[in-house]
């Protein structure tokens, strides 16, 4: 359970100026602090992703704010245009302020 | 009155009704207006936002929605009858190839999702669509 791991799907290669789609995933409960535990009866509290934000080279290429209301194991899918080779990062922030990451190398001709 | 068996059958299965389905605590419209509001700085106009999502929901827990707005800066997704209306919101750069992104929603019951798009120039759209959900996502 406590076991985070983000998986993204990013092309290698990518032509200059074409619309890339990137998809994303990572595993984590999104506790809603909205469920009781079944024992106690008390709420269990709240611990999700709320922000999500993936870089391109150090600029920000997109960005999402997530409520309680996005599934476990968060799933985003967005797609952007790219000049030139680089890195996308990719950043997720907990709740308790622990950020997980994982970066991908893009080819651009 | 008479009291006939169909009578009798009727008053159980609403008594029944009343009182074993208990409502839990959704947001009501008036949260989802503010919330509307508050992003979009007034009510927008409808259309000009399209919010792809299945009619029916299996399951509530993981619901597949789409949203894409032509030249969006942000999209915010609300759910009207969850516990708070607040999903998620979406912000797009001048790298988005466009401004479209899609993600996995809970919805605790059947209810309408609304998607509010900012746009470069400060104007907002909306919209608006019922999903029906088989079983509710807010289980515990």
């Amino acid at each position: 359970m406590a076991n985070i791991k983000p998986r993204v799907k990013v092309p290698g290669k990518a032509k200059a100026g074409e619309a890339v789609t990137i998809k994303t995933l990572i595993s984590h409960p999104m506790e809603s602090g909205q469920r009781k535990d079944r024992k106690t009866g008390e709420l269990i509290p709240r611990k999700i992703i709320n922000k999500f934000v993936a870089t391109y080279n150090g600029e920000t290429a997109f960005s999402m704010d997530l409520e309680p209301a996005i599934s476990a194991n968060p799933y985003i899918e967005f797609s952007v245009k790219l000049a030139e080779s680089g890195t996308m990062r990719f950043e997720w922030t907990d709740d308790d302020g622990s950020v997980y990451d994982i970066e991908k190398e893009i080819q651009v001709a | 009155m008479q009291m006939t068996r169909r009578d009798l059958f009727a008053l159980a299965a609403g008594l029944a009704a009343a009182g074993l389905i208990r409502m839990p605590a959704h947001a009501d419209e008036a949260k989802v207006e503010a919330a509307i509001k508050e992003f979009a700085g007034g009510m927008p106009e409808t259309g000009g936002v399209e919010l792809g999502a299945p009619e029916i929901a299996e399951n509530g827990n993981t619901v597949p929605i789409e949203v894409a707005a032509a030249g969006a800066t942000s999209i915010m997704i609300l759910a009207s009858g969850n516990p708070n209306p607040g999903v998620g919101t979406f912000h797009f750069t001048a790298m988005s190839a466009e401004s479209r992104a899609s993600t996995r929603i809970r919805l605790a019951q059947t209810q309408d999702v609304v998607a509010v798009a900012k746009m470069a120039d400060g104007s907002t759209k909306m919209a608006r669509r019922e999903i029906k959900v088989t079983i509710g996502g807010c289980g515990g």
